[in-house]
């Protein structure tokens, strides 16, 4: 080894970086044509490099441009391929869109796709350009598209704070990180003005309107350096990339997981794009998590709704997130940052609070001094919001529970207002039921009367009504005990404090309380949870059946999520079928939900959930949930949930992942057991023809044994015979000889073909199968020469000697048949590269030309009619036997004329040999 | 051996072979009794007192294994087995259970009687003489004096090429299976490393045979064992 200073390249890395190739040589190449504002000329520049391709003779087609009425760029488009656009129905309205099917039929080689942010029409198979992009890509269809900076995710918000228009349109960084190739197209600023004065990137009316907007020259600069600084990120990745491969290696970062949490302001959204923007920087995986407390419970559904979608986005920006229920904010996500090992937690800037209400990031620093913490700044406020408000019915008790999220109906909000005339009702009762008995006890006492009162409406009605009842109870007893009795008037100043230490403890004790049953609420969901998870794993285990799998699956998921659900199993051609009986149920239950086997069938190809809550055809009626077991993707399982936001909250996410992997699991073992089956049956057949095959050996070998002795003691009888008959029984002799050949012969291929030969492999020495092979053949080589060249020192060869020795036999017995007596006939062996090759030559009349292969088939002889005897089936058992293990056989004209058998056999790794130079002195130095 | 005429026993279930074995045996001068059944043969063995035992292990009512075992707790006559071609295993544990030779069928009566002779001779002169001289071709072995010459040339063999070539000596003319051959040579620990056995054969017959590849007395069984061939 020489000594080096540059130590070895990491191997995760270098096969991280294999992989991605991998990926890559299957996948198309996306090149990103990236500009910092409209009117750069990216679709200019796109367009010129796509002629060029096309004047190369390359497959370029134009599946949608925007040419923005600009005249020198519709030039360009003149003389290529433009794919036709689809017509989609909107709302009465005809809108063209891309057509991403009639791509994929059409399958160009290169396909120019402009804007790549753009948002398609619902309707569509995804909602977002980029989407369709990417299918395209995984189809091996090279792209070229163009991109402004304003459109990346991650600097969505920057570039809102610096222009003060925000876009609706945006493309995940990851899209741009990984393209193959990014060309920025840049010009300066005033050049970019002057172009948009003289017309050339707005039509005359809107040059004027967006001049006074967007095309501002500060925020041109603004956005030229976000573009070239966003460019120069992406380079050094590659650089990066490109020294992990050459392997010039530098530091490499340690994985330091980021952990970004987000409260229900509307900064939160920030803190997000932030920490993706941070964990690229620092190549490391993040996670965002949103921790609900009892106080966040009483969010506004619009709040929810974007907590949700916050959370969505961290998700297609690349985080892992998670909802926690919990009081302590702090605790939540400082246990959460350990059991997932994030060294760097992230949060927003909390608003003001209470003076004394610890803000969470000094109760986070108190609990976790080892980890860094990060606070950013706020959000450039005042932005408008664009997430449009959802008009989702009802208010959700908990985002995390999915008892509690089913919408609260009618009923449910009436019960409630209920609780609270119960509540008080209550206390007036307590004020009732005590009146009387002022006579017996002391004002302290039916003060406790009342406080108990609370607690009792606290422990069966929450919070709310609790106060209510405190503050009722206070004023009854005020009203009715505290003197001047009946009237809220205080003869003695001490009454005020009573009332203050009631109206403390009344409350108190109802948050408390409330939290109490929060805390209990939250445990018996998790506990539920999990009961659900082990009985279903549980039922699986014991499954036998496909149907069964079908049944429980669509029980405990309809008992679980309260939502239909159905599997979809592939045929063998792996297109997936619609199950008979479920799909019925489905469509009768609910006339306008069809489940979509097209979008199923998408699922499960691309081992990628589809429907709602995804990027794929968000606007299904249904969930569809690919099943990917350990081997392959097992099937597609069909959700239809009540509530359409229902599928977007993490941990039901998360819970019916591990359903589906279950399901998936349990559709793979009954598989296996057909399988197992399938062999078992196999295997029976296999032992029917082996015992068969024995029996018809012994059969026919019995009466052949026979035949030989006797035959042969015919002909050694005394007095010995008269010479017709010893004749006769010479040739009886020497038929029966052939005709045990030919049985053994043909039991030997029977015996091959069937795959039962046990082979009895042993390292030999290839010089004693061929001396043992000479000594077999003794019988028929007497009238032949035979000469061996065996290349000296021949490694051990790994093969069954009785198996070769036949081989070798029945070479030599082929080569004596088809030569004249007197004939040579020379084994060699030598090692050629892995193989040992051996052949077999003699010169004799050679093969008939063009019949070298047709030799080794079964039944043919080298010619038709010939008055030689066999039937070709030795050359037969020669190439099945060489074939079995590893080798080669074939046939040829030897160089002095004549026939040239060769076969190989693989040399493989010889077994470590004993000491040859024993110590000790040799036995022949014992001299007498 | 008296000069009384010699008794084989043939065990036999096919009449047919048995016909021509005996006939062919009575040729030589043999008596000859037939048992059918494995059964029946182990009497015979025990009231025949038998010069020679022709067994089939392929009989249908036992294990010919242990009928060799039986015989042979009481008895050294040669037993001669006949086995198909395909049971390499059954000839081994055969042989190693104690039968002295073994013939696949079909065999020819050539065969049969030079096996048989081979055997008696045997017999005859039981074991090799162990402090005498062995000859085969040009070879010579001095057992006494451990020297070993061909064509009166004093060749060198290593202590483990000669505890071989002396296993075979002293089984000259029989059969000796792979597994005994490592067990005698190497001992009881070396009994899966049967490719030592066939490079060391390899070396002795470089240096022991005119033509190692068409060797004339250092001869291989094939999935067996090995035969040093002495001349009749």
């Amino acid at each position: 080894m020489i000594p080096t200073n540059h130590p070895r390249p990491d191997p995760d890395a270098l096969l991280a970086q294999v992989q991605a190739q991998e990926r890559r040589a299957e996948r198309g190449k996306l090149r990103i044509y990236f500009g910092a504002s409209a009117g750069v000329g990216k679709t200019y520049a796109m367009l010129t490099a796509a002629r060029k391709l096309h004047a190369d003779g390359h497959d370029v087609v134009v599946g949608i441009v925007e040419t923005h009425g600009r005249s020198e760029t519709a030039s360009l488009l003149e003389g290529l391929d433009v794919l036709p656009l689809k017509t989609i129905d909107y709302r009465g309205k005809a809108i063209t869109e891309f057509d991403i099917d009639a791509v994929l039929a059409r399958r160009p080689v290169l396909i120019l796709i402009d804007e790549l942010a753009h948002s398609n029409a619902s309707g569509s198979r995804h909602p977002k350009r980029w989407q369709d992009v990417e299918e395209l890509l995984d189809a091996g269809i090279d792209i070229f598209t163009t991109v402004n900076v304003q459109h990346l995710e991650s600097l969505n918000d920057v570039v809102g704070g610096i222009t003060g228009i925000r876009v609706s349109e945006t493309v995940p960084d990851t899209v741009f990180d990984e393209a193959d190739e990014v060309v920025l197209v840049d010009i300066p600023a005033d050049e970019l003005l002057a172009r948009l004065t003289a017309g050339k990137v707005y039509q005359a009316q809107h040059v004027d309107r967006a001049s006074r907007n967007f095309f501002r020259k500060g925020n041109l600069i603004a956005l030229r350096e976000l573009a070239l600084r966003r460019t120069a990120d992406r380079i050094e990745d590659d650089v990066q990339a490109y020294r992990i491969e050459k392997s010039i290696n530098t530091v490499w970062k340690t994985d330091s997981a980021l952990l970004a949490c987000i409260g229900p302001h509307s900064g939160a959204e920030h803190v997000i794009r932030s920490t993706a923007r941070l964990a690229s920087q620092l190549n490391a995986g993040w996670h965002a998590i949103y921790i609900e407390t009892p106080q966040l419970q009483r969010l506004l559904p619009a709040q929810r709704e974007r907590i949700l979608k916050t959370l969505k986005l961290g998700e297609n920006l690349g985080a892992t997130t998670a909802i926690r229920s919990g009081n302590d904010v702090a605790l939540e996500i400082v246990n959460y940052a350990r059991s997932r090992n994030l060294s760097k937690i992230i949060l927003g800037r909390s608003l003001p609070t209470w003076p004394w209400h610890t803000p969470h990031l000094k109760r986070i620093a108190a609990l976790a001094p080892d980890i860094d913490l990060t606070q950013l700044g706020l959000a450039s406020s005042g932005l408008s919001q664009t997430a449009e408000e959802s008009n989702a019915p009802g208010v959700t008790r908990s985002l995390a529970q999915p008892a509690a999220d089913k919408a609260e109906s009618a009923s449910t909000r009436k019960q409630r207002q209920w609780h609270y005339v119960w509540a008080t009702a209550a206390s007036l009762l307590t004020a009732a039921i005590t009146t009387p008995l002022l006579l017996y006890l002391d004002l302290a006492n039916i003060v406790m009367l009342f406080l108990l009162t609370v607690v009792l409406i606290a422990v069966r009605f929450g919070r709310g009504p609790a106060v209510t009842a405190t503050i009722v109870g206070v004023a009854a007893f005020d009203f009715f005990f505290v003197s001047p009795r009946f009237s809220f008037a205080v003869s003695d100043f001490q009454y005020v404090v009573t009332f203050a230490v009631m109206l403390v403890v009344g409350l108190i004790t109802a948050h408390l309380t409330s939290d109490l049953r929060y805390q209990a609420r939250v445990a018996s969901h998790r506990e539920s949870r999990s009961r659900a998870l082990y009985e279903f794993a549980r039922e699986l285990s014991s499954v036998l059946q496909t149907e069964q799998i079908f049944e429980i699956t669509r029980t405990f998921i309809a008992r679980t999520f309260r939502a239909k659900a159905t599997l979809l199993l592939p045929d063998d051609a792996g297109l997936l079928q619609p199950p008979p009986l479920a799909l019925g149920e489905l469509s009768k239950n609910s006339n306008m939900d069809v489940l979509d086997i097209g979008i199923a069938q998408w699922a499960f190809d691309h081992a990628t959930a589809a429907g709602i809550g995804t990027d794929t055809l968000p606007g299904s009626h249904f969930f569809y949930l690919p099943l990917v077991a350990p081997m392959r993707t097992r099937g597609v399982l069909a959700i239809q949930p009540e509530s359409r936001r229902w599928i977007l909250i993490p941990e039901q996410r998360q819970q019916l992942d591990t359903f589906a992997v279950l399901a998936a699991i349990a559709l793979e073992r009954v598989h296996y057991i057909d399988v197992a089956q399938d062999a078992l049956v196999r295997m029976e057949s296999e032992m029917l023809r082996n015992s068969l095959l024995a029996a018809l050996s012994h059969d026919l070998r019995t009466p052949l044994t026979s035949l030989v002795g006797l035959s042969e003691s015919l002909a050694r009888s005394k007095p010995p015979l008269a010479s017709a008959q010893q004749v006769l029984s010479d040739a009886l002799h020497n038929e029966t000889l052939r005709m045990s050949n030919l049985v053994s012969n043909l039991l030997d291929m029977a015996r091959i073909q069937s795959g039962e030969v046990k082979f009895n492999l042993q390292w030999q020495p290839f010089e004693e199968v061929v001396g043992s092979a000479l000594r077999a053949s003794q019988s028929f080589l007497g009238r032949h020469e035979v000469q061996t060249r065996l290349a000296r020192d021949l490694p051990l060869i790994h093969i069954d000697a009785v198996l070769i020795e036949r081989v070798l036999c029945n070479l030599l017995e082929n080569a004596t048949k088809y030569t004249p007596a007197g004939s040579r006939i020379v084994i060699t062996a030598e090692v050629s590269g892995q193989f040992l090759e051996v052949a077999v030559v003699d010169n004799g009349p050679g093969l008939p030309v063009g019949k070298e292969e047709a030799i080794f088939e079964k039944f043919t002889r080298g010619k038709r009619e010939s008055a030689t005897p066999g039937v070709g089936m030795g050359l037969a058992i020669c190439r099945a036997i060489v074939e079995a293990h590893g080798g080669a056989i074939r046939a040829g004209q030897a160089a002095g004329g004549g026939a040239s058998i060769i076969f190989t056999l693989p040399l493989g790794m010889p077994p470590a040999m004993p000491d040859m130079n024993e110590s000790g002195a040799n036995i022949g130095n014992h001299a007498p | 051996m008296t000069e009384s005429i010699p008794i084989a026993l043939l065990v036999e279930d096919e009449p047919q072979i048995r016909r021509f074995v005996r006939t062919a045996l009575e040729e030589e001068g043999w008596q000859v009794f037939e048992s059918e059944t494995m059964k029946r043969g182990l009497i015979d063995a025990g009231t025949r007192k038998p010069d020679l035992i022709i067994l089939d292990l392929g009989l249908p009512d036992g294990d010919g294994v242990d009928f060799i075992l039986d015989v042979r707790d009481w008895s050294t006559v040669p037993i001669i087995v006949l086995s198909a071609r395909t049971n390499e295993v059954d000839k081994i544990r055969a042989l190693d259970a104690g039968a002295d030779d073994y013939l696949t069928k079909p065999f020819g009566v050539g065969e049969l009687l030079a096996r048989v002779r081979s055997a008696v001779r045997r017999l005859r002169q039981p074991g090799v003489n162990l402090h005498g001289v062995i000859q085969f071709g040009d070879v010579k072995v001095d057992i006494k004096a451990r020297l070993v010459t061909k064509a009166n040339q004093v060749v060198h063999l290593t202590p483990t090429e000669y505890r071989l070539l002396m296993v075979l000596v002293t089984n000259a003319g029989r059969v000796v299976t792979t597994p005994q051959l490592l067990r005698e040579v190497w001992g009881p620990s070396h009994s899966e490393s049967s490719h030592y056995l066939r490079v060391y054969m390899g070396h002795l017959r470089q240096k022991l045979e005119d033509d190692p590849a068409q060797p004339r007395h250092l001869l291989t069984e094939t999935a067996v064992g090995y035969r040093l061939l002495l001349p009749l």
